[in-house]
């Protein structure tokens, strides 16, 4: 086998296994690592695609920020006592062997048709997606091209994001001032 | 040789997993892991037809799905918090104030 590909099975089974562990895992905690496990997967593959800015956006933001977030919310809400209580919803049966068919059925589809979209035309040279033209010299690197398309062709969006970021502050801090405990 | 089927395999698995996962679960800080799990499926999905087209596009897309997955996380961990401080719990089946 190539070494790129048993590279992917490798970061795909650790992206599945930490998929999986998050779901099965009774304790929020062990979750919370199975998570983080996936996000990394995540991010070794982001590398393989040649999508470098966003394997490091996904590390720092995702296995930095939101883990973090997350790991002071499981601190912060007593867990301690769910270890004797169900830990599955009433619906779960019916949820797995809908999720069973989901991925024969639907899934079956989607891979075929990717299968048959990739048979037609092999992958872009993946020089495509670390070169720039700006003006008249050529720049190398996958963050100065990426950079380049947010500043100039998606620039409206990238404020309307930092506006949003800014509104969901606010909204945290709002939601999580103690003067909300008496609600009702 | 890696094809884009590899991808959206592996990006619809994950997808699945998350669905399952928010499904199932009774604990709303798991349900919310779960979310973040389908939202990475769709980054993935992203970079893989970023990676097959030859197109930079993806790969921004990807970069804001990852910023409205941080707004939706903190928001929702916020949610979580006064839940729990009015509910002493993060039981999704205790929170059914709602139900007709």
């Amino acid at each position: 086998m190539e070494p790129g590909l048993f590279f992917f099975w490798l970061f795909s089974a650790v992206v599945v296994v930490g998929a999986v562990g998050v779901v099965v895992m009774r304790q929020p905690i062990h979750s919370a690592l199975f998570l983080l496990l996936s996000f990394l997967g995540v991010a070794c593959l982001y590398v393989q695609a040649r999508a470098e800015l966003v394997a490091a956006v996904q590390v720092l933001v995702y296995a930095g920020g939101v883990m973090v977030l997350f790991l002071y919310t499981i601190m912060l809400v007593n867990v301690k006592r769910q270890r004797t209580e169900r830990y599955l919803h009433r619906q779960a049966v019916p949820a797995l062997g809908f999720g069973f068919l989901f991925l024969l059925v639907v899934g079956g589809v989607v891979v075929n048709e990717a299968r048959a979209l990739a048979g037609k035309a092999p992958a872009a040279d993946p020089a495509a997606l670390a070169t720039t033209v700006i003006g008249s010299e050529t720049v190398l690197g996958n963050t100065q091209a990426v950079g380049w398309v947010l500043y100039r062709d998606y620039l409206l969006p990238f404020e309307i994001a930092s506006l949003f970021l800014l509104v969901a502050m606010i909204g945290a801090v709002v939601l999580g001032k103690r003067t909300m405990e008496r609600f009702d | 040789m890696i094809t884009l089927a590899h991808f959206v395999g592996l990006s619809f698995v994950v997808f699945t997993i998350g669905v399952v996962g928010v499904l199932v679960r009774r604990n709303l800080l798991t349900v919310l892991m779960s979310i973040e799990l389908i939202l990475n499926a769709v980054n993935i999905n992203l970079v893989a037809f970023s990676r097959q087209l030859g197109d930079l596009t993806g790969q921004v897309f990807s970069v804001f799905v990852i910023i409205v997955a941080a707004g939706e996380a903190a928001i929702g961990l916020a949610i979580v918090l006064s839940l729990y401080r009015l509910k002493s719990s993060v039981n999704l089946e205790d929170a059914a104030e709602m139900r007709g």
